[in-house]
């Protein structure tokens, strides 16, 4: 029973818990939140460009996006950030005044994130049928207009559950950025815990941060689940005026 | 019916190559305003392709195309597809959007006009095609006779001047063929100028002023429809009329 309840100690003493809970909450959360959110919507931006470069007629623009996307996938999280954060960080302080490694860590999950989600955009878009394109073309709306009031909108919605999980990652990729050495008040969840683990010689800080990433992730993971079935078997039947309406139509005056 | 704006149209010697296939071979197709033209022939005979090359979908390699006696080929493309709008196989309606928006889309984007201004339109011309009751529904929940009612409906709202048809009943149940074709009927003898891919012969034969028999990229025969009909001159329109009367 010793070894139990040394295990027991190890893993969930409350007491440690409950010291780094309020950490955990107050500065971990937030700093990682930011720093999955910020990558991630500018993630989504230059993926989106990559992915119109992915498919453009123009073949030096659909080298380099792939180009591009060899070498970001193809690199560990952890590398890219480590060459990012201290190989740019002389011209991040010139530009930016401060050592605060976060403009840079974020960069860094961008320039991954935006690998992946330049891929998921372009089997999207790829994925909406030639007529599409051709009916809009035909209505008389330029390549540029056609793709974006047409095609991409309908591609972006076939992949969102790819893009959710790309999120969820982000989101783990995120405690990555710890690399850079952050200031007590930068620090994620990761970082929360793990110092506070050196400190006390417990893991259980460290199964407190854990936690906080399983609440926000399985959730997100159970919200892709929900998404790719509301995709796959259309929206629950909508109140939509047919032949037992009125003959007019609600939105006659509209 | 409303009026029409119709224009007239020509294709001159019109060629195009896939490579080493060459799709067509040089076409005369002359549609004279208000009027019907139907293009008839076997699959694979280049008369999808010859509606795409002549709205500019696809550029011709070679030949000129004329709408109401002045080349086109040098305006912008987007402009002239403005003015002829096309009806397709497949309805190609977008899935995203309600049947208002699908048929108002190109008249806020395009023609500029304020949302509400191009709603009201949208709505006018769903009323035409009888489809007004199902603004709000997204085409998903339509039939394949009413998408493609719809789809005439979007084409229909930019005003075009010559109207295409890509064997625009082929994809629908038998039932629903005769909706469609009753409202291309409409169109036809409304003074729409019309380009008509099709396989129904019946529609070909009775509301066509002329029909344009292609086979492997010519045309091989053209004329009034008791003519084609009644007296084919080659043996080819011959074995084909025997295959699909």
């Amino acid at each position: 029973m010793d070894l139990l309840d040394q295990l027991a100690d190890t893993f969930f003493n409350w007491e440690e818990m409950a010291k780094v809970i309020p950490a955990l909450l107050m500065v971990g959360l937030p700093n990682t939140l930011i720093l999955a959110v910020a990558s991630g919507i500018l993630g989504s931006f230059l993926g989106l460009g990559l992915a119109m470069m992915g498919i453009s007629r123009n073949a030096a623009a659909r080298w380099a996006a792939r180009a591009y996307t060899d070498i970001f996938r193809g690199l560990p999280a952890i590398l890219v950030i480590l060459v990012i954060g201290i190989g740019l960080s002389p011209i991040a302080r010139e530009i930016t005044g401060n050592r605060n490694p976060y403009p840079l860590g974020i960069l860094a999950l961008t320039l991954i994130a935006a690998a992946y989600i330049g891929e998921i955009f372009r089997s999207g878009i790829q994925s909406v049928e030639k007529g599409q394109l051709e009916a809009s073309r035909a209505l008389g709306f330029s390549y540029g207009s056609s793709m974006r009031l047409v095609v991409v909108p309908q591609g972006i919605r076939r992949v969102l559950p790819a893009l959710v999980n790309q999120f969820i990652s982000l989101l783990k990729d995120s405690s990555l950025v710890f690399m850079l050495g952050l200031a007590a008040s930068d620090r994620e969840i990761f970082r929360i815990g793990n110092d506070a683990m050196a400190n006390t010689g417990n893991l259980s800080p460290l199964v407190a941060a854990g936690v906080l990433y399983l609440i926000l992730t399985v959730p997100l993971t159970h919200f892709v689940n929900f998404i790719d079935h509301r995709l796959r078997t259309g929206k629950p039947e909508k109140k939509e005026p047919d032949e037992l309406a009125a003959p007019i139509g609600k939105g006659a005056q509209a | 019916m409303t009026e029409f704006a119709s224009g007239t149209l020509t294709g001159k010697n019109l060629h195009l190559s896939f490579g080493h296939n060459h799709v067509l071979r040089g076409i005369d197709l002359h549609v004279e305003k208000g009027t019907t033209a139907s293009v008839i022939g076997p699959s694979g005979s280049g008369k999808s392709t010859l509606l795409r090359v002549m709205n500019r979908l696809i550029e011709p390699d070679k030949g000129d195309i004329l709408l109401d006696g002045r080349s086109v080929l040098k305006d912008n493309p987007d402009e002239l597809r403005q003015r002829i709008g096309m009806v397709f196989q497949q309805f190609n309606l977008f899935p995203h959007k309600t049947v208002a928006d699908n048929v108002s889309l190109a008249l806020r984007k395009l023609r500029k006009l304020p949302k509400e201004q191009a709603r009201a339109e949208a709505l006018e011309q769903l009323d035409l095609v009888g489809l007004k009751h199902k603004a709000d529904a997204r085409p998903a929940n339509l039939s394949g006779g009413q998408q493609q009612r719809v789809a005439i409906a979007r084409a229909l709202a930019m005003k075009p001047e010559v109207m295409f048809f890509d064997e625009a009943t082929s994809a629908l149940d038998p039932e629903l063929v005769k909706g469609v074709l009753a409202l291309m009927t409409d169109l036809a003898k409304g003074g729409m100028t019309m380009v008509v891919v099709t396989h129904e012969m019946g529609f070909s034969r009775n509301v066509s002023d002329n029909v344009t028999f292609m086979d492997a990229g010519v045309v091989v025969e053209s004329g009034p429809p008791e003519q084609i009909f009644t007296e084919p001159r080659t043996g080819r329109l011959k074995g084909f009329l025997s295959d699909v009367l």
